[in-house]
């Protein structure tokens, strides 16, 4: 869940609500007079306030501004987990704050590789490097898509069908996919749209995403709810792991159940709905 | 032996029967509408006097004596300072002024007090600048608060005696029977249940009616029968229809609220008392109205519905009755329009008195066939009692109302609460004033943990049992401190400005100045 | 620290304080407006000193306006307003 970062009402209890990730924005949601009050705000709320197991990601300026290099320094030593960097156009723009968060993870005496980062696409130019965006560092946990600037950049607008997105949201996913880390969904500004938003959750599961930024928490259970796995689902994938269990007992070569074969893409499928179901406490 | 005016000799007493009166060809028993012959066939009879002035001397008014009125206009009253101004106008002094409770738009009564007029209070709560004012010492002597059920049981039992009460009323006859809203005519200034004021018109001494809508005779079926009143006024305005009432309440979208609401309504399903036939009350706004909504879905998976609901009757209530899921409404006061049009169109939304709703005597009220109820409160303390009158601050802002009823009356007391408001912890060592006693709460739902109280031990059980996590207060407080700090406790000084009374009228706690 | 100019930060939004620093010569001199003044008074004012004498400031003139701020954003307001107050962007994070 997205969080202005310069707005400490709602810095105190964001929490409560139950998103896997707190996102604390010092770039677009602050304007540049108040850069530096954000900043110093962000900061003393990762250093003071108990956010329990959920993780903090900051969204910093980019380097090429004149708040970026601060942005991460402070946030490395205030202890954020994640360093979001928006409008990632090229994979270098990634190795750069690789290379500045390591320098600040040294001077806040933090083991290097400690703190994550994760890419934020805005342009057609960052779509189409994606996959070098993807592997530009071992410290990318995951790349995101930011819509808003994205269809700017491409001259066109939003919509609800969300055919503008298609390609790009795509593409998001076989980078990551081939990279081997997370891919996140843009915001959905309409809160009070329940059916919209909804629609836009379930189009974007079926294309392989891995969850979806929100800015509010009403936001927060329709997300829960799409993506967590049916009871059916559950009960189909704990039995392909007995399968394997029951194969591997007998020394058998090949795993099958209900006279199916069940090859390695089927077995990593059902792994992955128990993890699921075990992160979303239904199991 | 005596003559009566028919020439009949009449012994003076009877041994058995006692003293005997001769009929003297009048009317009337009492002085009021006297007539000058036994019948008069030009002149239809009625209680409507010329005006406020007159009704004030017919009805004997004098220095020292208590007035009554009731709240139900809410903070679009304008009853109270209507009179209080005819009463100063007339030199007449000293009077205490029993109102079921006291808002805002009642700031004129600081003059008054200051001019002599009133000398002491006796109400449910108090806000805005009288209230500040009198938290700051304006009064000599303290404010009596009393909750809806005390102050009907004192009126019944003549501790509060009322020597004249002055009822607004939305429409009535010329002989007094007076109804909370209008079957014809204007119905704009309509507040639905009487449930206050029906006390007072059964018990004061004198009861004077005031109404901008006068119906042809009968007004029934009425909640004021002809048979309390004394006098009825006319006026232009009983109150500013938009104070009054607003037009439907709606459930909170605020998140917070919600996460509070549902947690309640999972612990009112786990509790034991979600069985077919069971009843509840909630507040009429914020977390505690919103569990109604969780508590609709919960009653539509389990296939149960409930006997009755209580209140404090809003629509989100009428809707749940009118979709089969309540059976019937008991109605102290209406909340909003859709709550009064359904006085009028449905058959078991019935209306009560506050005795009936919250009396604490043997006689048994309304509450003491509740299973469960909701409420909210400012301040809640390791020892659960709760503060719904004054502020964090020490200042006088809120209203006793029906929370020490409803929570000593129901088998479960649920208290709803933010943990923290701003900077300001719901939960603290010991609440400013204490308003309902911690023996009668059992549970605290906050949306950060929730809390029962250690009396409980089998609610404890029963919660735990069905997944739902419970720590103790005292963790909650620590929860609260961790987040703003541990608060100064407010400094008061000695003077005692406010005296809250349990439901019997005995002393729960007082309310010092506060010292700045 | 030298104060070069006076600066603001923060707003009079809920939960949050606008701190106001001035040059000063009486030590650290707050002036505190609070919604939360009796319950939390003396906190905020210790949090406002302490934050200043770490940054190794003991001269200056504070006037807060609270409006139920928790002590991280009291902390994060009065290092905001005391950077703009120094012109500096040296930050000593880490403190």
């Amino acid at each position: 869940m997205f969080v202005p970062g310069n707005n400490p009402g709602l810095m105190a209890d964001a929490h409560i609500y139950g998103p896997d990730a707190l996102m604390f924005d010092l770039e677009d949601s602050v304007k540049l007079s108040e850069k530096d009050s954000a900043r110093f705000l962000v900061y003393q709320a990762l250093k003071t306030i108990d956010y329990g197991d959920i993780e903090k990601v900051v969204r910093v300026n980019p380097l090429n501004t004149p708040y970026g290099k601060a942005d991460i320094e402070a946030m490395v030593f205030a202890g954020a987990d994640i360093i979001r960097l928006p409008k990632s156009e090229t994979a270098q723009d990634v190795i750069e704050v690789d290379e500045w968060i390591t320098e600040c993870e040294k001077k806040a005496g933090l083991e290097p590789g400690s703190v994550g980062m994760m890419a934020a696409i805005e342009s057609g130019l960052g779509i189409l490097n994606v996959l070098s965006i993807a592997q530009a560092s071992p410290r990318l946990i995951g790349i995101a898509i930011g819509a808003e600037d994205f269809v700017t950049d491409l001259k066109t607008t939003r919509s609800p069908g969300g055919s503008e997105l298609f390609t790009a949201r795509s593409m998001l996913v076989f980078a990551a996919r081939a990279a081997g880390i997370a891919v996140l969904d843009t915001v959905f500004a309409d809160v009070n749209d329940d059916e919209g938003f909804r629609r836009e959750v379930e189009t974007i599961k079926q294309l392989g995403f891995d969850g979806k930024s929100v800015i509010n928490p009403r936001q927060i259970a329709p997300v829960v709810e799409i993506f967590t796995p049916t009871a059916k689902e559950i009960e189909h994938a704990e039995r392909v792991v007995e399968a394997i269990k029951e194969a591997e007992e007998k020394g058998l070569g090949v795993i099958s159940l209900n006279g199916k074969m069940i090859d390695k893409p089927v077995v990593d499928r059902a792994q992955r709905v128990l993890k699921m179901a075990m992160a979303a406490g239904v199991i | 032996m005596n003559k009566n005016i028919l020439g009949v000799d009449v012994p003076e007493s009877i041994s058995g029967l006692g003293n005997l009166k001769a009929f003297n060809g009048k009317r009337f028993s009492g002085t009021a509408h006297e007539m000058p012959n036994i019948k008069n066939p030009d002149q239809r009879m009625s209680k409507i006097v010329d005006n406020l002035e007159s009704a004030i001397h017919l009805s004997g008014l004098k220095d020292g004596m208590t007035i009554s009125f009731h709240h139900h206009f809410r903070n679009g009253d304008y009853i109270v300072n209507l009179v209080l101004e005819a009463v100063a106008k007339l030199g007449i002094k000293n009077l205490t002024v029993a109102s079921s409770s006291l808002t805002d738009i009642h700031r004129p009564m600081i003059d008054h007090i200051k001019n002599g007029v009133v000398y002491r209070i006796e109400t449910s709560g108090l806000r805005g600048e009288l209230a500040n004012q009198i938290s700051h010492g304006l009064m000599e002597v303290p404010i009596v608060f009393r909750s809806h059920g005390g102050r009907a049981y004192s009126i019944a039992s003549g501790e509060l005696k009322i020597d004249v009460a002055f009822l607004g009323v939305p429409s009535t006859d010329l002989f007094g029977n007076a109804n909370g809203f209008s079957r014809e005519g204007d119905n704009s200034s309509a507040c639905g249940s009487l449930g206050y004021a029906m006390v007072d018109a059964k018990y004061a001494d004198k009861v004077v009616l005031l109404s901008n809508n006068i119906v042809p005779y009968p007004n029934t079926p009425c909640a004021i029968p002809q048979t309390d009143v004394d006098y009825i006024v006319e006026i232009d305005a009983i109150g500013d229809p938009k104070g009054i009432m607003s037009g439907a309440t709606r459930y909170s979208t605020n998140p917070k609220e919600l996460m509070i609401a549902k947690a309640a309504a999972d612990v009112m399903e786990a509790s034991g008392y979600f069985e077919d036939g069971f009843s509840f009350q909630t507040g009429t706004g914020g977390s505690s109205l919103a569990v109604t909504r969780f508590l609709k879905e919960k009653m539509i998976r389990k296939g149960i519905k409930a006997n009755f609901a209580l209140g404090g009757i809003t629509s989100q209530i009428v809707k749940l009755h009118e979709e089969g899921f309540i059976r019937k409404l008991l109605d102290v006061q209406s909340f909003d329009q859709d709550a009064v049009d359904s006085t009028l169109k449905n058959e078991f939304h019935h209306i009560v008195d506050a005795h009936f709703y919250a009396g604490p005597g043997v006689e048994g009220a309304a509450v003491d066939q509740l299973d469960m109820v909701v409420l909210s409160a400012l301040e809640i303390d390791v020892n659960f009692n709760v503060n719904v009158l004054t502020g964090s601050d020490g200042v006088i802002r809120g209203a006793v109302g029906g929370h020490p009823d409803t929570s000593a009356g129901a088998k479960l007391a649920i208290i709803v609460a933010p943990l923290v408001r701003g900077r300001i912890p719901s939960i603290l060592d010991r609440v400013n004033t204490i308003c309902t006693p911690g023996m009668t709460v059992d549970v605290l739902v906050t949306e950060q943990g929730i809390a029962v109280n250690p009396a409980r031990p089998d609610l404890i059980e029963r919660l735990n049992a069905a997944g739902i996590k419970t720590e103790t207060i005292e963790a909650l407080k620590a929860k609260a401190e961790k987040i703003v700090g541990h608060p100064n406790p407010i400094e008061y000084g000695d003077k005692i400005v406010g005296v809250v009374t349990f439901r019997d009228g005995s002393v729960i706690d007082v309310i010092r100045q506060v010292s700045r | 620290m030298e104060i070069k100019k006076a600066s603001t930060a923060g707003t009079l939004e809920s939960s949050d304080i606008m701190i106001l620093l001035d040059r000063g010569e009486n030590g650290i001199d707050i002036e505190l407006k609070s919604s939360v003044l009796y319950q939390f008074g003396d906190q905020i004012r210790a949090v406002i000193e302490q934050t200043l004498l770490e940054a190794g400031v003991h001269n200056v003139k504070v006037v807060a306006t609270d409006r139920g701020a928790l002590d991280c954003t009291i902390k994060a307001r009065v290092l905001t307003a005391l950077h703009r107050a120094v012109e500096t962007t040296d930050y000593k994070w880490g403190v």
